[in-house]
């Protein structure tokens, strides 16, 4: 693209770098602001005004016990329910990219169904189910509730993967003389693990992040979600953005792990 | 580089050839029946449904040891399901498909010692050239050293010992080919089926792919079947040929015998360029069966007994006469003067057919001639460019001639009477 040379064209040119650059800002000002007061020395219980900078907090990111446990519990939570939901969420896309059968339309509908209700549906509805059956509602209805909307999440992600996937290669393997397990251990999962992967850790990032769902059934549980919310209340402690930074530099570590990974791939196919 | 030179003498490779058979020689799946039967493949009154739609309907065939075998027929007519059927990705409706003399109608493909080569190649994506080949020895526990070794000398047999670490796609379309040739081979299968392996390439690869192929298979010995819908292909290839049609087996034969001695309309249409003119028996004399034709023509022809059973049938019944192309000649129509074309002789009675030249196209060596018959039927004839050709023009009356046994006669009305051609290589040359 050549510069614009009329004054229209390059008023237009500004306008839109200036709107771009809002964008960004409107996407991205919290983020940085998080990370910013992590290096923040508070004075008083809310670390919202800016002081100085130090590193104490980043020396003690564990000092807040209620935070850490918080934080170690929805870490024990997301590895649980996403190592559950992806089994379940990968079957359920094999077999429907698979095989089409009567009722694979609807199912498909169903698969959808958990990621567009709105969450306080979701969660109300199985709480008010938990509270009916005498279940007492703690870690593992947590779990449960959490699988329940990754499974669909799973599905339809992997399902991505698999519906571009040749199965004659399955054809070609149990031609060689595989055995169904050896085919699916040595063609179809290889193949189609990038998207497990993808799905797994999406999956695991929703698990840590949620908030309504699990507020509706946790029952006495703090999670880190919910602890933050109710600390809020009474003070900040500036561990918080610590740790939330951490997730961030995790996630963005990932997807910059999977990014690579792509475009190896790509060069590979090339 | 990309193909080696499909010209290249064949190699006397030690190691393939001290062991001519290397099925006889396989110790980890074969069924060690070389003391019986020679048939490798039996199919026995196979057939396939789905729902409401029959798409094999009681094949019988029998594939010999080390024969190249093809299944020919245009698309839909089984040939595939068929070959599906030998590797065990589909179940026989009814019949029985034997390999080796066993019964493997509900043997699941991963326990049947056939490999295929798949129309797209299937290899697998995420392994190097050798992995890919050595996925089948591997399936089968055969001891690594072994297993090394076998892989080794396929992919010399394939040509391809310096592309072992590659992935396929950073392989041609070609190189791809001939990795799933190796990958099937190398587990020594009773039979190899091939399915439309050469329909991915483009044109002169496919020419190439067709020499190579049959020196991988003299090479190796083993038994090849494969499924097309090019005919020329077919004709080149193959020992024997099954044509088929609509779920049915129209004819098993050599390539010669399918081609000169077609047992049906079908065959004969479908196989090269065929002239097919209508007509009604009319007699007997000898060997020869006098028909009248529909343009006016009476002339004789041959049909062997197997031809549909022409042999028993009235006078009167319908039938056609095939004539194929290349076996005319051009002589003018009686009474023009053009005398200087006529052979000595002249044409025997019964042995020729009189028109009016349609079009002449020069194609070099030979002319291909379209006349018109009394009754409109068109008539193509290949005729040699001798000097007398030019004076041919449009409109001019004209007469083709052929040699005793040259008309071949068939039971039945051709649905479309005239020259047919199902050639596709001369379709894409007119494109």
């Amino acid at each position: 693209m050549s510069a614009p040379t009329t004054t229209r064209g390059k008023v237009a040119r500004w306008a839109l770098n200036v709107y771009a650059a809002l964008g960004l800002a409107y996407l991205f000002v919290p983020i940085a602001w998080i990370v910013m007061f992590s290096f923040n020395e508070p004075r008083g219980n809310y670390n919202i005004v800016w002081q100085r900078f130090t590193l104490d907090n980043w020396r003690d990111p564990f000092s807040d016990e209620g935070l850490t446990d918080a934080f170690v519990r929805s870490l024990q939570i997301a590895a649980i329910s996403t190592s559950v939901a992806v089994v379940l969420g990968s079957m359920i896309a094999i077999g429907l990219a698979r095989y089409s059968f009567r009722g694979s339309g609807p199912l498909n509908f169903l698969l959808v169904l958990p990621l567009t209700t709105p969450e306080i549906v979701i969660g109300s509805s199985l709480a008010a189910l938990f509270l009916d059956w005498d279940v007492t509602r703690g870690f593992t209805t947590v779990v449960i509730a959490h699988i329940m909307f990754q499974v669909s999440f799973v599905a339809l992600t992997v399902r991505a993967r698999v519906r571009g996937f040749d199965w004659t290669l399955e054809q070609a393997a149990q031609d060689l003389g595989a055995t169904p397990f050896r085919t699916f251990w040595t063609v179809t999962f290889p193949l189609i693990l990038p998207g497990i992967l993808a799905a797994a850790l999406l999956s695991f990032a929703l698990s840590i992040d949620d908030f309504i769902i699990t507020l509706f059934n946790a029952g006495s549980l703090s999670t880190f979600p919910i602890y933050i919310d109710g600390s809020f209340r009474v003070r900040f402690p500036p561990q918080v953005n610590v740790l939330a930074t951490t997730i961030l530099v995790f996630s963005v570590a990932m997807m910059a792990i999977g990014l690579l990974w792509g475009l190896r791939d790509r060069r590979r196919n090339r | 580089m990309d193909t080696q030179d499909p010209a290249a003498p064949y190699r006397t490779d030690p190691r393939p050839t001290t062991s001519p058979d290397p099925a006889r020689t396989d110790t980890g799946t074969g069924t060690g029946s070389d003391t019986g039967t020679d048939d490798v493949v039996v199919l026995d009154g196979v057939s396939k449904r789905f729902g409401s739609f029959t798409a094999v309907d009681r094949a019988d065939f029998t594939i010999e040891r080390g024969e190249f075998f093809a299944m020919l027929g245009p698309s839909g007519c089984g040939k595939t399901t068929t070959l599906k059927m030998i590797a065990g990705f589909e179940q026989p409706s009814g019949g029985r498909v034997l390999l080796e003399g066993v019964d493997v109608s509900r043997t699941p493909p991963y326990k049947r010692n056939v490999n295929t080569v798949f129309q797209q190649y299937a290899l697998f994506p995420h392994m190097t050239v050798a992995e890919n080949v050595a996925f089948g020895p591997r399936s089968k526990k055969v001891p690594k050293a072994e297993y090394v070794e076998r892989v080794t000398d396929m992919l010399e047999v394939v040509r391809l010992s310096d592309f072992a670490h590659r992935r396929p796609n950073q392989l041609s379309g070609g190189q791809q080919q001939r990795v799933a040739l190796a990958r099937a081979l190398v587990n020594y299968p009773s039979a190899l089926l091939l399915d439309e392996p050469l329909a991915a390439l483009d044109l002169k690869l496919r020419e190439a792919m067709q020499f190579e192929l049959k020196r991988i298979q003299r090479e190796v010995g083993i038994t090849f079947v494969f499924v097309t819908h090019d005919q020329g292909e077919a004709l080149t290839m193959s020992d024997r040929i099954a044509v088929m049609n609509e779920g049915r087996v129209e004819q098993i034969g050599t390539p010669e015998d399918i081609y000169h001695r077609p047992a049906t309309l079908f065959v004969a249409s479908f196989i090269g360029t065929a002239n097919l003119l209508p007509g009604a028996l009319a007699g007997r004399d000898g060997d020869e069966l006098i028909v009248r034709l529909e343009s006016g023509d009476t002339v004789r022809a041959v049909g062997s007994n197997t031809s549909a059973g022409v042999g028993s049938h009235a006078d009167g019944s319908p039938v056609s006469v095939m004539l194929r192309p290349e076996r005319l000649r051009v002589i003018p129509a009686p009474g023009t003067g053009a005398d200087r074309a006529v052979e000595p002789g002249g044409a025997a009675p019964g042995r020729s057919v009189s028109g009016t030249v349609d079009d002449l196209v020069f194609q070099g060596a030979s002319a291909r001639l379209s006349l018109r018959l009394a009754d409109g039927t068109d008539v193509i004839a290949n005729v040699g460019t001798d000097a007398d050709l030019p004076f041919l023009r449009p409109g001019d009356p004209v007469a083709v001639t052929w040699q005793p046994g040259a008309a071949y006669l068939l039971a039945g009305r051709p649905p479309r009477p005239g020259a047919s051609t199902t050639d596709v290589d001369q379709v894409e040359a007119a494109l």
